[in-house]
């Protein structure tokens, strides 16, 4: 029976990870594009909210994958520290990036979306707060990769750093169930149907969020290859130089 | 377009926050893969002629 670990070899990934990606590519697109057509062009104004609602279609997925592309990064981290497996290092190197935009935007959109719905575009409130943390840790762990020379030791000092932040992802996630205070409103989507929002809003908002998860799924895949490409052509080049 | 009202200047510009860098970011990363690529076929061809 194959294993899981089979993937960790550099040449299989690059095998599967070719085939597979040309289609997470076109589900990224179609989903992603779906969703925010129909969010946007096809959904109606809250009653409340007005026309404002229509930013949820960008600002729940990339907050929600913001925090699950750190949650990747923390699991590719941990494999790298047990198991000694370059690919896993270099994934989340991969990832790095692209969370570190998902939680800009978060942010931005948050920003834009709060000044005429609370009237301010900032309050340190437990979940912003604790995702403008976490952006400051996406910052920092890149950083990190660059400013250390040897890649083993970077992949160390990376995954250590990345289990630190997963503190403030975590908080991220469940602000509201630690602290029952704050200006950011509750959950948008709940395994409890009561809970969630119309299915107007609901079905176009779970499209996009699939297109946000395939982008970072087909992003990420790319970007290893890339790393490993790179490692390589290190490993040359070093090669070259010795010879 | 829809109508969005008196919101439109922050619906467009939540958008536009969005969709800007998530092109910028596959962008970056279709040139960066190139670039490696292309590198590294340079250097594996120089080994291929020397061995």
């Amino acid at each position: 029976m194959a294993s899981l670990w089979e993937y960790a070899n550099p040449r299989k990934f690059m095998t599967v990870s070719a085939a597979i990606l040309p289609w997470v590519w076109g589900l990224a697109a179609v989903c992603l594009i779906g969703g925010l057509v129909w969010g946007f062009f096809f959904t109606p104004d809250d009653f409340r909210q007005g026309s404002t609602v229509k930013i949820i279609y960008v600002h729940v997925p990339a907050a929600i994958m913001a925090v699950n592309a750190w949650f990747m990064m923390l699991v590719t981290s941990l494999i790298w520290l047990i198991r000694r497996h370059h690919v896993s290092a270099l994934a989340a190197k991969a990832a790095a990036p692209v969370g570190m935009i998902f939680t800009l935007i978060a942010l931005a959109t948050g920003a834009i979306w709060g000044q005429p719905m609370w009237g301010t575009w900032w309050e340190w409130d437990p979940r912003l707060t604790s995702f403008l943390i976490l952006f400051l840790f996406y910052l920092g762990y890149i950083a990190l990769w660059e400013a250390v020379e040897n890649p083993d030791a970077a992949a160390d000092l990376t995954s250590v750093l990345c289990l630190v932040g997963s503190v403030f992802a975590v908080i991220s996630r469940y602000a509201l169930v630690f602290w029952n205070q704050g200006l950011h409103q509750g959950a948008t989507l709940s395994l409890d149907a009561e809970q969630n929002i119309a299915d107007v809003f609901w079905y176009p908002l779970i499209t996009a969020l699939a297109g946000f998860g395939f982008l970072f799924l087909a992003l990420v895949l790319y970007r290893t290859r890339t790393e490993i490409r790179a490692r390589r052509l290190k490993a040359l080049i070093a090669q070259e130089r010795m010879a | 377009m829809p109508d969005l009202g008196q919101y439109a200047v922050e619906v467009l510009s939540a958008y536009a926050v969005t969709i800007v860098p998530l092109v910028a970011i596959v962008i970056l990363s279709v040139w960066k893969a190139r670039r490696t690529r292309t590198r590294l076929s340079n250097v594996e061809a120089r080994r291929g002629k020397s061995t």
